[in-house]
């Protein structure tokens, strides 16, 4: 599945670690939350950077902790109109201020990218032949905000108080 | 939902047409018409099988959106969907759409 | 009223712009109807039994003159001449033709309408009352918080994929006017001791295959902490609502899984990391909003005129108009008139162009270029001097439009039903056309008293069925069109849900069905009750013996 991250299709650096599978002994890996979980401890030790799969209905308060030592988390939107990630995602950002990279997997539209974008997404399992055209289309549709997110546009009620 | 009439005797495929959102059927050459007496009738299972993949392959085609079967009675040369719904869908709305006043 | 600025236009100038190129690559087959089908909800266009229709939303059933010349536009020349409006104060539009609705909605854009979240599982029209700013028992005008909501709420990134719909209502009055609790939220705008003005917040409305009346999670809110609660609450929702079944995945069905306390719980939880943040709205934001809500320039009206008073007393159609269809205003001299869409024989709703553009040159000429959209599916002239309601009556009855039922059994809500919507399991309108007939005798009408009368063609209950005082929902069975009857629904504060009369009544017999229980009103009734007074004293038997006695 090609990777959206920066407005360019790029490789998954990443080995994702199924339910079941060893984790692999060098590398970047993807662990899902209840490995994580499981063996945090060995996880931790390794010097490799570490990612973890969240499912969408997971509290992600529970992995608040650890955060700091992520650099990927994965969320997931199993078909489209399941948008509790969304939430996830910002309170990821916003609450939890994490900084790695935040990936979207799953039933992604184009038309949802923007939202994602917004909620704090970078990155963007997207099942597309022209991903770089899609995404610049997605981001640049519509460019007027009502609302702050976990994004750093400016929602209009504050471009008003400047005018 | 469209009601699903167990072993009906004949069946057309009625569609929505993409552009317009007419409610259409699908007749005998593989065109669709707004006509319900022009659609092409099975009678028996395989023929509506047959038909409901023309109707499928038109909506592949952009030609229309969400084809179905439907029972009728064919009474000489007309073709009279079988329930309040699809006679509906047929005929018109039952009520005027002019004020009464 | 509120009047974009260039953001507000900006946004929906480009959302036009992306809805025609959605359309495009649905015609040329980039999208497929799946993938289309979000998409075109998203801006209020369904495909329903016949023909394509329009859902445009009119926020908080507020409507300038020229943008109810606007959707006349529309009706003329996109769809056959008409328009409906619906119980949540949109208008439908139900002959559209997918590759004309691109430029339908350019032309609502130059008039500030859109179709925006009016369908998919996102914030939908915020209600308010059909008279806020004018009421006199109104204490602030509650349309300003509908329109931070209004604005907050679109194109939400977190919030546009909920387990459902989100329909939210707010009020200012101690009486409702909009049926507060049948919203997902509802707030109640009143002062607390200490003399603030703030929000009761209440959750978990919702009509439907399970309805519920809304619970008070909060008594007290302050204003300037609307936006940070709602998100509290919408966040609890959309990761907590059941998305595993259609039918159970309303925020009511949550409330009650979880019960009010543990709810409310969760909610307070959620706000406190929110409450303060950036996410509430400026006091620069509310009162830039709220100065476009200031009443108009109201003269000094007198409160009677000689040609007033001779044509109340001396035309009873006047007099009796003036008793259904005209209602007190705040300010000395003005009138609230109620333009009546029910006429006898009529479908409940339904205007057509030609008097859409003449009740806009009415409301230009005698209301300050406003006009209401009630729940009820009527229109409302918010501002008309008491010295105009002479001419006003006589061009509304000139129209069609003066029918004195305003609350009365005429006055029916009624969704579109079998005739027009897909969802829908029997039709709707002609059991309200059939039975407007049978009242269209205006001294009965009129002894008759108030009596709400709603009738739904399926179990989704667009027409309010379930908080009818004579409720009525359309079901199918064995391929017939049947009447199932509830009695003593009421949409007020003490909302309550109608009790099931029986059996469902089959098509033929439901309209004389309905002429029974009348009968049996008035003859049980005493002095000065409404059906639903007497209907709560002496209880469902006897209605229900009667309809199924042994013939």
């Amino acid at each position: 599945m090609p990777l959206l991250k920066n407005g360019e299709a790029i490789a998954d650096t990443w080995q994702h670690v199924a339910a079941g599978e060893a984790v692999p002994p060098a590398g970047p890996v993807v662990v899902p939350f209840e490995r994580w979980k499981a063996e945090r401890e060995a996880l931790l030790a390794r010097n490799t950077p570490l990612g973890v799969r969240l499912p969408n209905a997971q509290n992600v308060g529970e992995l608040a902790a650890d955060l700091g030592r992520l650099e990927l988390i994965v969320l997931e939107f199993p078909k489209f109109v399941d948008g509790r990630a969304f939430s996830q995602a910002r309170v990821l950002r916003e609450r939890y201020r994490y900084r790695g990279e935040l990936r979207a997997t799953g039933d992604v539209l184009r038309d949802q990218l923007q939202f994602m974008q917004r909620c704090g997404f970078d990155a963007f399992e997207i099942a597309a032949p022209n991903a770089a055209e899609i995404w610049r289309a997605a981001v640049n549709e519509i460019d007027v905000f009502y609302q702050p997110a976990a994004d750093d546009r400016v929602p209009a009620p504050r471009l008003r108080r400047s005018a | 939902m469209a009601k699903v009439v167990k072993n009906p005797a004949a069946q057309i495929v009625t569609a929505n047409r993409l552009r317009d959102g007419a409610v259409v059927y699908l007749v005998a050459d593989g065109s669709w018409s707004t006509n319900v007496s022009e659609g092409a009738v099975a009678r028996d299972a395989v023929t509506a099988e047959r038909l409901m993949a023309a109707g499928n392959q038109a909506a592949a085609d952009q030609v229309v959106v969400g084809p179905y079967l439907i029972a009728v009675a064919v009474k000489d040369d007309r073709v009279e969907p079988l329930g309040t719904r699809e006679r509906i869908r047929a005929l018109g709305p039952s009520v005027s759409e002019r004020p009464a006043a | 009223m509120y009047s974009y600025d260039e953001y507000d236009q900006k946004l929906l100038d480009q959302r036009v712009a992306q809805f025609r190129d959605q359309v495009r690559r649905r015609i040329a087959g980039e999208l497929t109807e799946e993938q289309f089908r979000p998409l075109r909800l998203r801006n209020g266009l369904y495909l329903q039994l016949h023909a394509y229709m329009l859902r445009v939303s009119v926020p908080y059933g507020t409507l300038s003159s020229r943008q109810l010349r606007g959707l006349g536009h529309v009706a003329r020349h996109y769809d056959r001449g008409f328009g409906h409006f619906t119980t949540r104060t949109n208008m439908q539009f139900h002959w559209m033709k997918l590759e004309h609705v691109p430029d339908a909605l350019a032309d609502l854009a130059k008039v500030q309408l859109h179709g925006i979240q009016t369908s998919g599982n996102s914030l939908r029209n915020v209600t308010a009352d059909h008279l806020a700013g004018v009421a006199p028992d109104e204490i602030e005008d509650p349309r300003i918080w509908c329109e931070i909501i209004r604005q907050w709420g679109a194109l939400h990134p977190e919030f546009s994929y909920l387990p459902r719909k989100f329909k939210i209502c707010i009020i200012a009055a101690p009486h409702d006017r909009a049926a507060l609790r049948i919203h997902d939220l509802a707030l109640r705008l009143h002062r607390n001791e200490a003399g603030e003005t703030g929000f009761e917040v209440m959750v978990g409305g919702g009509l439907g295959r399970t309805p519920f009346l809304a619970k008070t999670i909060r008594e007290f809110l302050p204003k300037r902490h609307l936006l940070s609660y709602l998100e509290a609450v919408l966040r609890v929702y959309n990761q907590l609502g059941r998305r595993d079944n259609l039918w159970k995945a309303r925020i009511k069905i949550l409330v009650h899984e979880l019960g009010v306390q543990k709810f409310t719980e969760l909610v307070e939880a959620e706000w406190q990391d929110v409450k303060d943040g950036p996410v509430e709205v400026s006091e620069a934001e509310v009162a830039r909003i709220a100065a476009q809500f200031s009443p108009p320039n109201y003269e000094d009206a007198p409160t009677f005129t000689r040609e007033f008073d001779e044509l109340r007393l001396n035309d009873l159609g006047f007099a009796r108009w003036l008793r259904t269809n005209v209602g007190g205003h705040k300010q000395p001299g003005y009138a609230i008139v109620t333009v009546s869409l029910k006429p006898p024989g009529g479908t409940p709703g339904d205007i057509t162009a030609e008097q859409m553009d003449a009740v806009a040159d009415l409301a230009d000429r005698y209301s300050f270029s406003e006009i209401r959209v009630t729940h009820a599916q009527n229109l409302v002239l918010p501002h008309v001097r008491r010295a105009d309601l002479p001419v006003v009556w006589r061009a509304l009855a000139a129209l069609g439009l003066a029918t004195p039922n305003i609350g009365l059994a005429s006055d029916i809500i009624c969704c579109p039903g079998l005739d027009y919507c897909s969802l829908a399991n029997a039709r709707s309108i002609p059991i309200a056309r059939r039975l407007t007939e049978r009242f269209d005798d205006l001294s009965r009408l009129h002894d008759l008293g108030e009596l709400k009368i709603k009738i739904s063609g399926c179990i989704n209950a667009c027409g309010h069925h379930h908080v009818g005082h004579i409720g009525i929902l359309g079901v199918d069975k064995n391929g017939e069109e049947y009447y199932q009857v509830t009695l003593g629904g009421s949409e007020d504060l003490n909302g309550a849900l109608g009790t099931i009369l029986g059996p469902a009544i089959h098509a033929d017999r439901i309209v004389e069905a309905v002429e029974t229980l009348i009968e049996i009103y008035v003859a049980l009734r005493r002095d000065g009750e409404r059906f639903l007074d007497t209907y709560r004293r002496v209880g469902l038997a006897p209605f229900k013996e009667r309809i199924y006695a042994p013939a």
